[in-house]
């Protein structure tokens, strides 16, 4: 019974199927599972997407369905875990947006979601978010890496305006910074002071790991 | 309805009938680094070539962007519009974000260029229009507001109506508003193509104005991305653009044989020239 709700639920999330994932979610809470087993079952298959996607063999539809399948299960899985008091073992908190006056949402979600898939705990902010958000989430969810994404030249500035914020709050030693979108170079990464770059979502999560060390 | 740009030696009529017209959208260091390299350096030798490159492979109009991270577009900008009105005879579409940057370049252009371009947002209605009207160019307004590009139809459609509107209440007459209905990746969502497609038709309806698009977004994250770029080309032409912004050696068969189903190409004589180059070029290599 626990292995094929389990399975179910795998398959839910490699198949795209949002009602279904659901539905298993609800089962597994239903049925007593064990929560921590479920997310780590889930993360598993959004891994397995994940790096179907970074070997090229999956596209970018494949990560944004995977994704939905996952985001349909697991808040009400995260619930469970809640209410039983259940300790989540998690790499780490990324809180990641992408910087006021840009828009652009696919970079940014697609780090999330592997990220998520890694074992990171993701608070995705969403986009055109200001130096404020980012300092309050940072500070709230106690996070450990902090995730830009800009894709254009006149917003990239705005992730140096929300480094200088940390460090005037006293939070900048506290949060590994790393820095991402269409906009951004290394040498820019450098200069503003973020502690890494990648140009890719796959690499991004390489960084991240480097980044706190695991 | 007609849009007229012109350089110092030619006009080109962007008819809401078609034929189509190319922008070229090379000119534009966004993910390109090399002339990104080159335009930090000031080296403006790559954009001279990328000039004349895409004027023989048939652009009728080119966009110019110098927005590379660490440059100042206010000196870049008019520069390269002087290198590019040097290299070509063709008019100009002037694209940054920077107000400032495209009054300089304003300033510099001969001719009536269009300006890339102006969003349904307050500040961005107060700060370019009136450059529009004092230098006496056409403009591109993108359906995007504060709240970002709406994902539903209706809303990009008032922001359309707002920006012409507004255009006319300044003195721009309606010829000189042509609307981009804003692509995003059918990879990321599988319904962006039907809502900027209905966006474009409602708009043309509407309105009558030219439409512009860029088309590449589309195919953002997928396999195969030239197939679903043509598609998307030939749709959207249908519907009402006539002016897009793209790669024009790469799209510009797919344009000339929808102009050509179009009825937009009597005797067929535009696809059929194009092709004899094509010929020729292979011949020669």
């Amino acid at each position: 019974m626990d292995t094929e709700i389990i399975e179910g639920l795998k398959k839910a999330i490699k198949e795209y199927d949002t009602e279904k994932a659901a539905n298993l979610a609800k089962r597994a809470v239903e049925e007593k599972l064990d929560p921590l087993k479920v997310l780590n079952a889930m993360t598993v298959a959004i891994r397995e997407v994940g790096d179907a996607f970074g070997r090229g063999d999956l596209w970018l539809p494949d990560l944004v369905g995977a994704a939905d399948a996952l985001q349909a299960a697991m808040p009400i899985i995260e619930e469970e875990i809640k209410r039983t008091g259940a300790k989540r073992e998690s790499l780490g908190t990324v809180v990641a947006g992408t910087v006021f006056g840009d828009i652009h949402s696919i970079g940014k979600t697609m780090v999330c979601t592997l990220l998520t898939a890694e074992g990171f705990k993701v608070h995705d902010l969403g986009v055109n978010i200001k130096a404020e958000q980012f300092v309050e989430a940072i500070d709230k969810y106690n996070a450990d890496i902090l995730a830009m994404s800009a894709l254009m030249t006149m917003t990239a500035p705005e992730q140096k305006k929300v480094i200088e914020r940390l460090k005037k709050e006293g939070l900048r030693d506290k949060v590994k910074i790393m820095v991402g979108g269409g906009a951004i170079t290394e040498d820019f990464a450098r200069e503003i002071g973020a502690d890494g770059y990648d140009p890719t979502a796959p690499g991004a999560v390489k960084l991240a790991r480097k980044l706190i060390g695991k | 309805m007609e849009t007229k740009l012109t350089s110092a030696k030619k006009q080109v009529v962007i008819k809401t009938e078609g034929p189509t017209v190319l922008i070229g959208e090379r000119i534009n260091p966004t993910g390109k680094k090399k002339l990104s390299r080159a335009l930090q350096k000031g080296d403006l030798e790559l954009v001279r070539r990328e000039a004349i490159d895409q004027v023989m492979a048939g652009a009728d109009v080119l966009d110019v962007n110098v927005g590379a991270l660490g440059v100042d577009e206010e000196v870049l900008l008019p520069e390269v519009v002087k290198v590019v009105m040097d290299a070509v005879d063709v008019p100009l579409c002037l694209d940054s974000t920077n107000p400032a940057a495209l009054e300089k370049a304003l300033k510099v252009y001969q001719g009536k260029p269009l300006v890339n371009s102006v969003t349904g947002q307050e500040g961005s209605l107060d700060r370019i229009l009136p450059l529009v009207k004092k230098h006496r160019a056409a403009v591109i307004g993108l359906t995007m507001d504060d709240e970002g590009i709406p994902d539903d139809v209706d809303k990009r459609v008032a922001i359309a109506h707002k920006i012409v509107k507004r255009a006319e209440k300044m003195g721009i007459p309606r010829e000189d508003v042509i609307i981009d209905c804003l692509t995003l990746s059918v990879g990321a969502n599988e319904r962006a193509g039907m809502v900027v497609i209905e966006s474009i038709r409602r708009v043309k309806e509407e309105l009558g104005v030219n439409l512009t698009i860029g088309a590449s977004n589309i195919s953002f994250g997928l396999p195969d991305r030239s197939i679903i770029n043509n598609a998307f080309i030939s749709v959207a032409i249908c519907m009402g653009v006539t002016c897009p912004i793209v790669d024009v050696a790469k799209v510009r068969p797919a344009v000339l044989a929808t102009d050509l189903l179009l009825g937009r190409d009597r005797y067929a004589i535009r696809y059929i020239k194009a092709y004899q180059q094509r010929q020729k070029r292979e011949k020669m290599k």
